[in-house]
Parts: C-alpha cells; sequence; structure tokens
C-alpha cells in the first residue's frame, strides 16, 4: 500500500517533465532555425561542451559563490531576524525601512555594489547574491521568532534557561517552519543572483558561460547552459525539501494533530 | 513569623488592553508557610492564573509586594517551577516527551546518567514511561498535562506552583496524581501553591484553603483544613469532617459568585 503510493507519488512527479521533453525532441527534430536548434543537436553538444575543465572554471565557482553568498545570508538574516523579532521597540523602529528594501528588486543592487568593488572578482557577486538572499530570510525570522507562543516563552523564564539555551532551543527551533520558508525563497533568489551577477562581467560562471555562448553564436551550447542551470536549480531545491522534511517532521507531524487527523 | 516563605501584599493587577483597562486583581493579601500546600479555589475569569504568574515572577503586578524567602519577587525565582494551565503550549512541540522533561535539567550540576535517572523517575510518577520517546503532539490532552507535571517534579523546586493542573486527566489518573501531590509536599517538604476548580480536590490537597471572591479580586475566606497530615482517597473522603470543610468552602465560593463578600480593610 505505502510502496505503491510512493511508486505512483513517483510517476505523477516525472511524468510531465518526460511528456515535456519528449515533446520537444518530436517538435525540434527537423528544426532548421538556428535558434531552435534541436534537442538532439543540443545533447550532442553537452559533453563537448562540459569538459571537466569547463566544470571546474565554470560551474565550481558559480556554486561555490552562491554557497559562501547564501550561508552569510543564512547567518545574518536568522541573527539580525532574531534581534529584531525579539524586541518590540527595535521591530517598531525597523520595520517599515526594512519592508522598503525588500521591495527593491534585488539585481539593481549589482550596479551599486559595482560602484565599491567593480563587477569582476568574487566579493561583489558573493555580496550581490547574500544581499538579495538576505531579505525573506531576515524577514520570515522575524515572523517567525515574533509569533513564538508567550507560553512557551514563559516556560523558558520560569525554568530560567540560560541565554544560549533559550535562544537555540526555543527562539530558534521555535521560529524554524518560518525560517525554512524564507531560506527556501531566498534559494531561488541566489540562483538568480548567481547568474545576474555573472551577466555583467562575464568572466566566468555559468552566467557568464551563456552570455559568451551567445555571443559567439554558439546556440546549442549556450541551450546546454540553459538546460544545466534548470538541472542545477531543480538539484538545490530537491535537496532543500530534503533537509527540512527530515529538520521539520515535528512540524508536519504538529500539523496534522490540530487539524485532527 | 519566622518561617515565612510568600508574602503577598495588596496585590492589585491592572491589564491594559486594547479596549481599555482590566481589572483582573483588587487586592490581595494571604501569608504562605515554608513547607505548606495551599489551595486557591476561585470562580472562573477571578484571576487566579494572573495571581500565579505574578508570584512567578512573569507578570508585574500593578500595585502591591511580593516577597519570596524575604526577598521582593522581580523576575522568575530560583527553584521555583510553575505548571501551567496551558498545558500544552508550555510543550515545545519539537522535543519529545524525554526532550521537554530534560531540557530544565541541562543546567543543573549533575551527570548524565543522574539526569537520566530524574526524568525517568518523574515519567513514572506520572504513568508515562512509555510515552518518553513520543511527541507532545502524539499526546492526549491528559498525557501532556502529565508531561508538564513530569517537568516540574523532575526539576525538584522548592517550590511547586500548579494552575489547574489535572483539568483535562480520567478520575482515576486524577486521584493518582494527587497522592503524588501529597507525597512531593510529605515526603519533600515541597511548598505548594495549587490551583484547582475542584472543591474536594482543593479539601483533600491542602492545609489551608483560600476562596478568592469575583473580579474585582481578593481574598474571601482562608480556611485551614485540619485533617491528618496522611490523606487516603477513600478513608479521609469519608470523614464527616472532610465533609463539613467542603460544605464550608462550597459555601464560600458560592458566596464569592453571589458577590456576597465584604471586602477586607487593610
Ligand atoms: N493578557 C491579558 N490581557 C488582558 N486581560 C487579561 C489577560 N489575561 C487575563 N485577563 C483578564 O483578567 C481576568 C482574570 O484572568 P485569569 O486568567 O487570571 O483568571 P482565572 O481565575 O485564571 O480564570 P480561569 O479559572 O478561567 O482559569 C479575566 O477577566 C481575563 O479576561
Ligand atoms: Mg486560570
Amino acid at each position: 500500500m505505502r510502496l505503491t503510493s510512493i511508486g505512483r507519488q513517483l510517476l505523477m512527479t516525472i511524468a510531465l517533465p518526460v511528456i515535456l521533453l519528449a515533446l520537444w525532441w518530436v517538435v525540434s527534430a527537423d528544426n532548421t532555425s538556428p535558434f531552435w536548434p534541436s534537442l538532439q543537436k543540443i545533447l550532442q553538444a553537452f559533453p563537448d561542451t562540459w569538459t571537466s575543465d569547463r566544470v571546474m572554471e565554470d560551474i565550481v565557482p558559480s556554486l561555490a559563490r552562491l554557497a559562501l553568498g547564501y550561508a552569510l545570508a543564512l547567518l545574518v538574516g536568522v541573527g539580525l531576524g532574531t534581534v529584531i523579532g525579539l524586541s518590540r521597540p527595535v521591530r517598531a523602529f525597523l520595520e517599515p525601512a526594512l519592508e522598503f528594501l525588500r521591495a527593491i528588486p534585488p539585481p539593481v543592487i549589482i550596479p551599486v555594489i559595482a560602484l565599491f568593488v567593480g563587477y569582476s572578482g568574487w566579493t561583489s557577486k558573493i555580496i550581490a547574491i547574500a544581499l538579495g538572499c538576505l531579505w525573506p530570510i531576515l524577514l520570515n525570522t522575524v515572523e517567525g521568532v515574533r509569533g513564538l507562543d508567550e507560553v512557551l516563552v514563559d516556560t523558558a523564564r520560569s525554568y530560567r534557561f540560560r541565554r544560549p539555551t533559550y535562544l537555540y532551543q526555543v527562539v530558534l527551533r521555535g521560529s524554524s517552519p518560518q525560517v525554512a520558508t524564507g531560506a527556501r525563497q531566498a534559494l531561488s533568489i541566489g540562483v538568480i543572483m548567481m547568474v545576474i551577477s555573472e551577466l555583467f562581467a562575464a568572466d566566468n560562471g555559468l552566467g557568464a558561460a551563456i552570455v559568451q555562448a551567445q555571443r559567439a553564436f554558439a546556440i546549442p551550447e549556450m541551450w546546454t547552459g540553459i538546460i544545466l542551470l534548470g538541472v542545477i536549480g531543480f538539484l538545490l531545491s530537491l535537496i532543500f525539501r530534503l533537509a527540512e522534511w527530515r529538520a521539520l517532521a515535528w512540524y508536519r507531524g504538529l500539523r496534522r494533530s490540530e487539524r485532527g487527523t | 513569623m519566622p518561617d515565612t516563605l510568600l508574602e503577598v501584599h495588596q496585590l492589585k493587577k491592572v491589564y491594559e488592553t486594547a479596549s481599555g483597562p482590566v481589572e483582573a486583581i483588587g487586592d490581595i493579601s494571604f501569608d504562605m508557610r515554608q513547607g505548606e500546600l495551599v489551595c486557591i479555589v476561585g470562580p472562573s475569569g477571578c484571576g487566579k492564573t494572573t495571581l500565579l504568574k505574578c508570584i512567578a515572577g512573569l507578570l508585574k503586578p500593578t500595585a502591591g509586594t511580593i516577597r519570596l524567602a524575604d526577598r521582593p519577587v522581580t523576575g522568575p525565582p530560583e527553584s521555583m517551577a510553575l505548571v501551567f494551565q496551558e498545558y500544552g503550549r508550555s510543550l515545545y512541540p519539537w522535543l519529545t516527551v524525554r526532550g521537554n522533561v530534560e531540557l530544565p535539567l541541562r543546567h543543573q550540576k549533575m551527570d548524565a546518567a543522574q539526569r537520566s535517572r530524574l526524568v525517568d523517575d518523574a515519567l513514572e510518577a506520572v504513568g508515562l514511561e512509555h510515552a518518553g520517546r513520543s511527541y507532545p503532539w502524539q499526546l492526549s490532552g491528559g498525557m501532556q498535562q502529565r508531561v508538564a507535571i513530569a517537568r516540574a517534579v523532575a526539576y525538584h523546586p522548592e517550590v511547586l506552583i500548579m494552575d489547574e493542573p489535572f483539568a483535562a486527566v480520567d478520575a482515576q489518573t486524577r486521584a493518582d496524581l494527587e497522592d503524588l501531590v501529597r507525597a512531593l509536599h510529605i515526603e519533600r517538604g515541597m511548598s505548594i501553591l495549587f490551583v484547582t476548580h475542584d472543591i474536594d480536590e482543593s479539601v483533600y490537597l491542602g492545609e489551608r484553603v483560600i476562596v478568592l471572591s469575583t473580579s474585582p479580586t481578593w481574598v474571601q475566606d482562608d480556611i485551614a483544613i485540619d485533617l491528618a497530615p496522611e490523606r487516603d482517597q477513600i478513608t479521609t473522603r469519608a470523614l464527616p469532617r472532610f465533609t463539613e470543610l467542603r460544605t464550608h468552602v462550597y459555601e464560600q465560593i458560592q458566596r464569592a459568585k453571589r458577590g456576597e463578600a465584604v471586602r477586607p480593610q487593610a
């Protein structure tokens, strides 16, 4: 019963991608337009485009910058979000400004960052990714910390938990469902920022590789880069969901029991 | 009185709400001795929970003073445990039952084995020795309430404050837990302040029963329960004196509900 339901779920999950790929394959098969090469051609270009050298030069730096920027945003976002969420005066003071900053589309901060550290190099890209990821993490953390049940907080106070215990065991774990929501949104923003930050300087990285291929009229190669980005984005969100599934098992159980099933 | 543990003096608490001030407690004064077991009864909404939260240092009184062991209460005191009326909301849903009971012990000076034994003993005392690995939300309301009690018991406080702790448990478990509270009081000399709705329970458990009036609240009556310290669910409850006392408490509560009480002159 359980195995078959997992099997059915799997089938449901991969059915549409498989159908779309098949459709793409068939429709593009005898395409003569140079801008829409056939899927077959694109796939054939894959091994030559993404040699292990290119993986080391483009994909690894891209992912490393994403990881660093994302980690920085998590650290700062959760830390700052906790401070803001715990203090009503700080919140009242900062919240309007935060809402305004969040409304600014993250890509426009890249030229601003470039004024200080230039377009090329790692620093500007990591800062751009981190700033893009920061807002959803920060604002969701504030929301989660503020929403902590006051009885849980009173319990911690009456048993005189030490500060670190209180911050980790009560505040952080209690707000973790909201933090995860923010982190999930931030991950997709992070991938976008990773690519965009590379488009400006176009020195190395996945985004740069796509632009370079396009400028060189290597259209099938350009398409391989786009497909690769899609796959990477998909895998990252899969990893995220797995981690979330494990870490927030209690939250699912709680929600299920509250709904009374 | 040299062995006074708790002094509540002209306590007043007004909640400031969006729709104006709510006077939860008008003027409450009473003392409690070291090692005493005092029950508090009173009509619903008369401010019992508010009173306990003030004593536990979680709420700041609007006026009046609270002293514990001769020191003013300004924050949650050491060696005090509070079992909240909202038992379900006081358990950490991301921790197992064991984790919940163990968390307050984390900073006490003891090794892991000793801590683990305290948790085992407390869970056994409330009849939940098999539920340690469950999460609170997997348990019934009555079981959750017992987890909250186990957490307080494992903490080994000198002062235990309980806010209607048995409201959700069945009659048989309730009798067992009442005897557990009596045992904590007799064997460990724990000072216990116990809020209940149940008149029989207050007389069975307490050495004193304090009856509160309706809001704005003051102490309507303070009844000494002169039953022997060794109590038994069947024989004690069958005593004529038990019946007299419960009748007395009952009448006081009825008077409180009708508002026929005289405000004490300070
Ligand atoms: N946080 C709050 N803000 C505003 N009013 C409150 C708050 N908490 C309690 N009150 C009000 O104060 C009064 C006393 O509440 P309290 O919970 O102390 O009563 P209680 O005796 O414990 O009631 P019960 O028997 O139902 O548990 C009530 O009128 C209640 O509405
Ligand atoms: Mg109450």
